[in-house]
């Protein structure tokens, strides 16, 4: 196989944040808080890259949808070693209601624009966990989807993946043209080098909104509302076996 | 992370790109590991090599011969971030890179192409020799001397509290080819294992544990000419140029301690409970860490305001470097050191990193030019300017 490959990374808050619930309940505060890049994203680019490097794959385009500062993220993949991005502009209440659905339509229109054969994602970002825009673009597309993956190898016309699942490893084969998602033990993923960071500099950023692929972004989902977790309440210690068991009769769970 | 947003103000794009790595390499592959560096006294030298793969070997030295060709602010940027994860092994990194800018600036091209690309690997590594038992703020008064056989000079002498001295492969050696004072000073480099260069003992330090410290010692050290780095009388004037950009260094070394310790006070105070509340409630404590917060961005500014200055080549750039290495290296002293006193007991326990930040900067006040030549600099430059 020879070609172009999407990748998808996402602009979220920094994992090491501590994240603050808004007054009006309504989200979390992002105003001057540290965002990154989706950490499964970061595997998902290196994967890219390493299949670059092997000379399996011609072109790794990195794709990210939201406001202005996406293209950060975009640079960072750049500098890893993507070749060029696509800035998908979404702003305002737009970016505020984007989830895995518009995602999925912009990528599965991208892929064809692109004619990519292969889309890497993460399996699931790291601010709304929904692992769900691998899986939907795969199947707009009606390609394969390889999700879960911490091995992946192409053999002949077919991509082999090894994927996480609750009992264990399972290994499939599919065929090309096909998404994956990464999975955190897929690989790990490189610092950029400071000269790469520079020639990032040089590489394209193509810019486009939704309506330029024929997208509708429009939510079908509505945030009512958002609540911190429950503080953990404090426990109570019991002395005799028999109160351990008259507690837990009380509380109805034996 | 402690308002990430005023480490990143005013950077540009690129350069928030080569703060992000470099937090990123601190926080994964040093700060896991500074406790032990200082306790074993682990030199890491797998570590830094990772660094210099990622261009941190010759930050501001020329891409022709292996560097980053990076700007004396961006290079501040990086100590910064780096620092957060271990200040001892980024001070050294720092004194490796102004010893492979000085050959990179001065030299010919025969010792350019020697001895850069090996550096900004990390495949050898530098260490700076000036300081002698008899010569320290006195620099120029040193009393190395290298006089001329053929074409050899040949090296007498002993330097004092040298980084890296005894496990390094290059040594930038500033020595006496002619009459007394700064004009009698040449620069050689001298390579491990030449007949003649031998070692002190491993000092024992407060800090600074994860590079060794050793007196170098020439006896009758002969030196290829070829070896000197520009003229005959020239070797002051390199020195001192080199500890400029070292000066930036180590106050951004400093920066890089006081931020992390202000990170760590802060998240110590929204913890700690005493007389039924968190210590965050308590008025003393917000009002000493505001202050703390006040000085570490006003720190911030003044080093990058000077890195400016450097690379632009101002005139008043020498007086910046020693200003910003004065202040920023007093005032976050005092953070750290108040950063640990608001751990209380804790603070003083080696599990906690926060003294360890204290103990590794406190060296900074001293080393590259004490605090008080800083101000014999800048006041000199006061009285003498014209007008």
């Amino acid at each position: 196989m020879s070609g172009r490959v999407l990748v998808g990374v996402k602009r979220v808050i920094d994992y090491a944040v501590k994240i603050r619930v808004k007054p009006d309940k309504s989200s979390v505060v992002t105003d001057g808080v540290k965002h990154s890049m989706n950490p499964f994203c970061e595997i998902a680019v290196e994967e890219a890259v390493k299949m670059k490097e092997k000379k399996l794959i011609k072109e790794v385009v990195a794709v990210s949808c939201g406001p202005q500062q996406a293209q950060e993220t975009i640079r960072t993949a750049l500098a890893m070693g993507a070749d060029r991005g696509i800035h998908v502009e979404v702003t305002g209440k737009d970016y505020e209601t984007l989830g895995p659905l518009q995602i999925s339509k912009i990528m599965a229109a991208l892929a064809k624009k692109e004619e990519a054969q292969l889309i890497i994602l993460g399996k699931q970002a790291i601010d709304d966990d929904c692992n769900q825009t691998g899986q939907m673009t795969a199947a707009l597309l009606d390609w394969p989807q390889g999700t879960f993956a911490s091995e992946v190898s192409l053999e002949g016309d077919k991509i082999k993946v090894v994927r996480e699942v609750d009992g264990g490893l399972e290994t499939i084969k599919i065929n090309i043209p096909a998404v994956i998602t990464a999975d955190l033990r897929l690989n790990t993923p490189r610092y950029a080098t400071l000269p790469n960071i520079m020639k990032a500099k040089k590489k394209k950023i193509a810019n486009m909104k939704p309506a330029d692929l024929g997208v509708d972004i429009t939510s079908r989902l509505e945030v009512l509302r958002v609540d911190e977790p429950p503080q953990r309440q404090a426990g109570v210690k019991v002395e005799t076996v028999e109160d351990l068991v008259s507690k837990l009769k009380e509380a109805g769970l034996v | 992370t402690f308002s990430f947003s005023f480490t990143a103000h005013g950077l540009t794009d690129e350069q928030r790109e080569f703060q992000k790595v470099a937090f990123d390499f601190a926080a994964n592959e040093m700060a896991p590991h500074m406790a032990e560096w200082d306790q074993k006294e682990l030199f890491p030298v797998e570590t830094m090599r990772k660094a210099a793969q990622l261009g941190f070997g010759g930050i501001y030295v020329q891409p022709d011969v292996g560097g980053s060709g990076l700007s004396r602010l961006d290079t501040s940027v990086i100590f910064e971030a780096l620092s957060t994860g271990c200040v001892s092994t980024t001070a050294y990194i720092s004194i490796h890179n102004m010893c492979a800018w000085m050959i990179d600036t001065f030299g010919n091209t025969e010792q350019r192409e020697k001895f850069c690309p090996q550096l900004c690997s990390m495949e050898k590594f530098a260490s700076y020799c000036l300081t002698e038992p008899g010569s320290g703020s006195d620099a120029a008064s040193l009393l190395t001397t290298a006089q001329l056989k053929g074409d050899h000079y040949i090296l007498n002498g002993s330097k004092a509290f040298i980084s890296g001295g005894g496990d390094t492969d290059v040594y930038v050696v500033m020595c006496r080819t002619g009459g007394k004072g700064a004009k009698g000073i040449s620069c050689l480099v001298v390579e491990k294992g030449t007949p003649g260069l031998h070692f002190g003992k491993k000092e024992k330090k407060m800090g600074w544990n994860s590079q060794p410290t050793r007196a170098v010692i020439f006896e009758d050290c002969a030196v290829p000419v070829t070896n000197r780095l520009g003229e005959e009388g020239q070797g002051f004037n390199i020195a001192m140029k080199g500890l400029n950009g070292g000066r930036i260094n180590i106050a951004s070394c400093s920066l890089g301690a006081a931020h992390a310790s202000v990170q760590l006070a802060r998240d110590h105070l929204l913890v700690r409970k005493q007389f039924g509340e968190t210590l965050s409630n308590n008025q003393f404590l917000q009002f000493k860490l505001a202050e703390m917060a006040t000085k570490l961005v006003a720190s911030r500014l003044l080093v990058r305001e000077a890195a400016t200055a450097l690379q632009e080549n101002r005139p008043d750039a020498v007086s910046l470097c020693a200003m910003a290495k004065l202040f920023v290296t007093d005032e976050c002293f005092n953070i750290c050191n108040q950063a640990l006193q608001m751990h209380g007991g804790y603070g003083y326990l080696k599990d906690y990193a926060v003294q360890q930040f204290v103990r590794d900067i406190r060296v900074h006040q001293i080393l590259e030019g004490t605090n008080e030549v800083m101000r014999m600099i800048i006041s000199r430059n006061l009285l003498t300017e014209s007008s």
